[in-house]
């Protein structure tokens, strides 16, 4: 019973797109508050300078890569939350009565919302681009690649998350006292360098620090902290949450 | 074989039974039906038997198998169809029947000719292409309980099919499940509904507070639970006893008031009499009119709960 279904996999990957495809509200609900940060915010402030901020860059090129990364969080911790949706109006249960493994059932959700999630960041880069950003090409590439990690860290959080919270009505709660904060905190807002002390010790140990600071490092050039520390945080979160988010799944009563 | 055996099936929530050790079996195509109250522990006992839930203790056969050791047999073996009439929404009827028959591992052909007839058997073929959430509340639960059949399964489980719905919509889903039954489909459903259960099922168990009370056929349990359980009284004070009044006397066990006469479910009727008369004449009053008839369906089934309290 726990051997992945590679159909099974497929067809709630496809499932999920499917729902994005037409669920158009939803589409701008995740990225509208990164949309909107990006083009207040960011045109803005255009002009100002930023300690540690070289003079090459503009308060625009460096927002944007902590938006993008705003967008693919939100939409995939919607992801793996989404289940406790499923849950409280049945679906779920007709999908766990089917005789497939839940390893399929979680890994072809977290493709599914990973994949839409990076769907919608790629809409906010191309925004940026829109607007003026300056975006390394040879950095897009992988840049993807590490979207795609952030991607799988939140899904597999908002599962662990969906799994022990029994109504989903707490999680706009959630969002604004944990994940608001944690966003602040990223660097996704202003540089590392120029803060004061106490608050360094609380962005290096906001995980999403490592994630906003690597996707700056390889789409604009920009990273504080090194590349590969930011690589080696974003994987090591990545593969425990996701671990989590399957194990907590599988065992969770419909 | 059994379609379904449960043999001490017990589950618990921390330290509470939400179902205490049930013990009943359900033949090959037969329908068989689940009534209790809320709260009963109905919804509970289908989670186990699909799958869904841990069994704490006992054991279950389902179709066979124990849905504790051999799980993914039992799910292929079986239909659940959940009280919440909940397919996606954004997809239409046909995606929807056609997603189910994929998790199932359909082919193309198998899925898509399946999903045709399911769609004429339950009338909605003109809904093919219409949007899940854009159904009426009846449409919505026929093609529920189609996307559970796409797999041809030999059981089909229904948690309150017809819940919320109106009477016709109620009809044509007996309908539908009677028909479901006649192809060879065992049936089993849960339901409050006494009419329900007692209009369809080939026998029923009744089910309070985790526990089995009665099981039987319908004929069966209206024999053994009704004969004169039903005392309609009135007084030639109008006022002489109120609903109150006579609720406490030993061997009542529902008391209602309609006008001037009062409609009683009893276990003891002479008892019952003898005090009613005892009582009135202490008030000055006596009884005026008194009928003692054999219990309807809801009144039997209001006799089996009572018996369990008592």
């Amino acid at each position: 019973m726990n051997s992945p279904n590679f159909q099974a996999i497929y067809v709630m990957w496809l499932r999920q797109l499917k729902l994005f495809t037409r669920a158009r509200s939803r589409l701008i609900a995740n990225i509208i508050q990164p949309f909107f940060f990006l083009a207040f915010l960011g045109l803005g402030l255009r002009s100002i300078s930023l300690p540690g901020l070289s003079s090459r860059f503009g308060y625009l090129d460096f927002l944007a890569p902590g938006m993008i990364a705003m967008s693919v969080i939100f939409s995939s911790m919607f992801a793996g939350i989404s289940v406790i949706w499923d849950r409280q109006f049945g679906f779920l249960k007709e999908v766990l009565v089917a005789p497939v493994s839940r390893i399929s059932i979680v890994v072809g959700r977290t493709l599914g919302g990973s994949t839409v999630a990076l769907i919608q960041g790629l809409i906010i880069l191309v925004v940026s681009v829109i607007l003026g950003v300056k975006i390394s090409f040879i950095g897009l590439a992988p840049a993807l690649i590490f979207m795609l990690l952030i991607a799988f860290f939140a899904v597999g959080l908002g599962l662990s998350m969906a799994t022990r919270l029994q109504d989903p009505h707490a999680f706009p709660l959630l969002m604004n006292l944990i994940l608001m904060p944690a966003v602040f905190l990223s660097t996704a807002f202003f540089p590392l360098e120029g803060i004061s002390e106490w608050m360094r010790y609380l962005v290096y140990i906001d995980p999403l620090t490592y994630m906003v600071d690597g996707l700056r490092g390889f789409l604009v050039g920009a990273s504080s902290i090194p590349l590969s520390v930011d690589i080696a945080v974003t994987a090591t979160l990545c593969i425990s949450t996701t671990m989590l988010g399957a194990y907590l799944f599988s065992r969770a009563e419909a | 074989m059994d379609a379904i055996v449960a043999e001490d099936l017990t589950k618990y929530y921390d330290e509470f039974p939400a179902v205490d050790h049930l013990n009943f079996s359900v033949k090959c195509g037969e329908l068989f039906g689940f009534l209790g109250p809320n709260g009963a522990g109905k919804t509970t006992t289908v989670r186990m038997l699909c799958g869904l839930t841990r069994i704490s203790s006992g054991e279950a056969y389902v179709a066979g198998y124990s849905p504790l050791r051999e799980l993914k047999l039992v799910k292929k073996s079986v239909g659940l169809v959940p009280d919440i009439s909940n397919l996606y929404s954004e997809l239409t009827c046909i995606e929807n029947l056609i997603f189910m028959g994929e998790m199932y591992g359909l082919s193309k052909r198998e899925r898509e000719e399946r999903a045709r007839e399911l769609l004429e058997f339950f009338g909605l073929i003109d809904k093919r292409d219409s949007k899940f959430g854009k159904l009426s509340k009846g449409q919505k639960r026929r093609l529920t309980i189609a996307a559970a059949l796409m797999h041809n399964p030999k059981i089909l489980f229904l948690d309150e099919p017809t819940i919320g719905l109106d009477v016709t919509g109620r009809r044509m889903i007996w309908n539908l499940i009677r028909k479901l039954n006649e192809e060879g489909i065992t049936i089993f459903l849960t339901t409050h509904n006494i009419d329900e259960a007692f209009n369809l099922c080939d026998r029923i168990a009744v089910i309070n507070k985790g526990k089995l009370t009665a099981i039987g056929s319908p004929a069966d349990l209206k024999r053994k639970f009704s004969g004169s359980e039903v005392l309609e009284v009135s007084f030639t004070e109008k006022n002489a006893m109120t609903v109150e009044d006579i609720s406490k006397i030993p061997g009542v066990i529902e008391v209602s008031r309609s006008g001037g006469s009062f409609k009683i479910i009893v276990s003891d009727p002479l008892l019952v009499m003898e005090e009613l008369a005892r009582r009135a004449r202490s008030r000055r009053a006596s009884l005026n009119y008194v009928n003692l008839r054999g219990a309807d369906a809801e009144e039997v089934f209001l006799r089996i709960i009572g018996e369990s309290y008592a």
